[in-house]
């Protein structure tokens, strides 16, 4: 028994030991790779990058990453999902290359905006979504705005149900609601109701909830458990938002501080390349930023390309 | 042979002891003795130093979070009283932001106090039965049930409880579901343990003398519990469902799952609400370090360590109690 003990304990050591040089010896390679990454660009790449913000954008980023790992097999990408004040915050500092935003960083307080480069990698539209019982399919703006800010409360003062309206917020800080605030009510101030931060739980309240309307971005539209409001009239499409008609749309985008050098710009090139934006952008659920027909500054002013 | 050093070893390895030199005796116990010196002082040290190191962690998270909580109230100028009285928190509106983060505090006490009047009397409950009804077989069945509920982690009760207990409370008893009901529940559970495993050791340490005296008065097992054993574990059963309050006023995720995350005084109990960690949680990644909403977050975080310096402060009263 007692020789068994001291067995295990042999080998437990002898896998910590194993375990301890192998992490120790992946990180000297990073380095060394990371500095001979600069001589040499044409040759094959290497080192590591470290990527971190909105966690929307997480999904996107990290399925690109995959792909440029694969046929980049010596680089290594990190990317996490933290927020987009995280991201901002991290990538100013200097702690992350890349900052993924949904929000330019001119939104944000205490980021210095004016050292960061933005790069917009993709476009996201987003719209009203109501449980499918309430019965509509197309709210006019102005009747969007009474809805989010209290001043209807039943759907049947719309034509739909005879239903209370449960509103399902986000938080106060969150792009999206910041978005949606913005371009779907005008900059009205919504009022009170649940609050939930991730867009698979406020589509989950949504769905369960008599009454419930909520916003969520155009890739949750995916089944019949949710109704996507048109506005206006206006269907909530991707041509729709790529040409400019329907409003409630924002960038994600990726900053670095100062222009991206290295592997960084090698990556963020790729994330804008044909093969991104017109196959994996879509299989996400986003819209690529090469074909918007429209664009639009940080102070939300919109204007033709 | 029997000038070797160590007389002792020499009865069990004899051979062994023929190689020792003779030392004199002088030398020999001054360094045995600096060598005793020397593992005395290691473990010293080595225990020294675990102590300091737990001090220090907690020092400085405390001087952490007081230099960050504080900064909302002096460097961004938000007034303290609106701040804990007022009831409008808007803290992203850019024309007139408001913090007020009393909706919050209240609703983290709301949530704990709730929890606690649940919690106690299952817990206490589950102790008396463990110790006194059935200390046998009783222990050996809750016990294990007991602990295995220590072992879930809180995003499994959220999880759980956003799929069952949220429905289930829109159809069976009203509401939305998100409710103070849900947060109260969730947590509840998640507090048992913790003031289940208290009771259990405050009343099996009680002394045997308590209950064969009331036995021998002619009391009744349950007048003997009711009457002499809770009475004189009552600071230990308190301390318990302090503890247990703390960890349900600290608890964020299962809490944030369940309870609607809705920024007003919630007026009844199917009321959705909010909690300090809740309000945390959800917009701590969406906030730039420095900005005026992260450091009232960070005002968030200096009250919950200042109500969990309270509770312990409570709990340290209550065992200065039971030593009297």
């Amino acid at each position: 028994m007692k020789s068994f003990k001291k067995i295990s304990l042999a080998l437990i050591l002898a896998a910590l030991m194993v375990f301890v040089a192998a992490c120790g010896g992946g990180t000297t390679t990073n380095k060394k790779d990371g500095t001979s990454n600069k001589e040499n660009k044409t040759a094959e790449l290497s080192g590591s990058l470290s990527v971190s913000g909105s966690s929307a954008m997480q999904p996107l980023v990290a399925a690109a990453a995959e792909e440029f790992m694969a046929k980049n097999p010596k680089v290594d990408i990190q990317v996490n999902a933290g927020g987009s004040g995280t991201g901002l915050s991290q990538v100013a500092e200097g702690s992350v290359q890349i900052g993924n935003s949904d929000v330019f960083a001119e939104e944000k307080e205490g980021i210095p905006a004016d050292q960061l480069v933005d790069h917009k990698v993709a476009v996201v539209g987003m719209t009203a979504a109501v449980n499918p019982k309430v019965g509509i399919k197309d709210i006019k703006k102005a009747d969007l705005i009474k809805v989010f800010t209290g001043k209807i409360t039943n759907w049947k003062e719309l034509g739909g149900a005879d239903q209370k309206i449960v509103l399902v917020n986000r938080p106060d800080s969150s792009g999206t609601r910041a978005i949606f605030n913005k371009f779907a009510l005008d900059g009205a101030t919504p009022a009170e109701g649940i609050t939930e931060d991730s867009s698979n739980t406020v589509k989950k309240i949504i769905n369960e909830t008599e009454g419930a309307v909520g916003y969520l971005a155009f890739s949750y539209f995916t089944d019949e458990t949710v109704t996507p409001l048109a506005i206006d009239g206006v269907e909530p499409t991707a041509e729709n938002v790529q040409s400019g008609k329907f409003p409630v749309w924002a960038y994600q985008h990726s900053y670095t501080k100062g222009e991206a050098t290295d592997l960084a710009k090698v990556f963020l090139d790729y994330l804008m390349s044909d093969d991104i934006q017109n196959t994996l952008l879509k299989e996400q659920g986003y819209l690529p930023v090469t074909k918007m027909k429209v664009e639009r500054d940080a102070k939300g002013n919109q204007k033709d390309l | 042979m029997h000038q070797c050093i160590y007389p002792i070893m020499t009865y069990f390895r004899g051979v062994w002891c023929i190689m020792e030199k003779l030392v004199p005796a002088k030398d020999r116990l001054l360094k045995s003795n600096k060598n005793w010196l020397d593992g005395e002082l290691r473990g010293k040290i080595l225990v020294i130093l675990c102590a300091v190191i737990m001090i220090s962690a907690t020092i400085s998270i405390t001087i952490f979070l007081g230099t960050k909580g504080l900064q909302s109230f002096i460097k961004n100028g938000v007034s303290l009283i609106e701040f804990i009285t007022s009831t409008q928190w808007n803290p992203t509106n850019q024309a007139k932001p408001e913090y007020g983060a009393l909706p919050f505090i209240f609703g983290s006490f709301a949530v704990t106090f709730l929890a606690a009047i649940v919690a106690a009397p299952l817990g206490i409950g589950g102790a008396i039965f463990m110790t006194e009804i059935a200390p046998s077989w009783g222990k050996k069945i809750l016990q294990p049930v007991i602990e295995l509920l220590v072992g879930i982690p809180s995003v499994v009760y959220g999880f759980i409880g956003l799929t069952v207990l949220v429905p289930f409370i829109r159809e069976q008893v009203g509401g939305l579901g998100f409710s103070l009901l849900s947060g109260t529940i969730v947590l509840s559970i998640m507090i048992l343990p913790t003031v289940t495993t208290i009771a259990t050791d405050a009343m099996s340490s009680l002394s045997k003398n308590l209950r064969e005296g009331s036995y021998a008065l002619g009391a009744t097992r349950w007048q003997t519990i009711r009457k002499v054993l809770i009475p004189a574990a009552l600071p230990t059963l308190l301390t318990a469902i302090v503890l247990g309050m703390a960890r349900a006023f600290g608890e964020a995720l299962a809490v944030q799952m369940v309870i609607g995350n809705v920024r007003d005084i919630p007026t009844s109990i199917l009321d959705a609400s909010a909690t300090l960690t809740t309000i945390i949680t959800l917009n701590m990644g969406h906030t730039t370090y420095g900005s005026v909403e992260n450091n009232t977050l960070w005002s968030m975080g200096l009250i919950l360590l200042i109500m969990s310096f309270a509770f312990i402060l409570l709990i340290r009263y209550l065992s200065s109690r039971r030593k009297m």
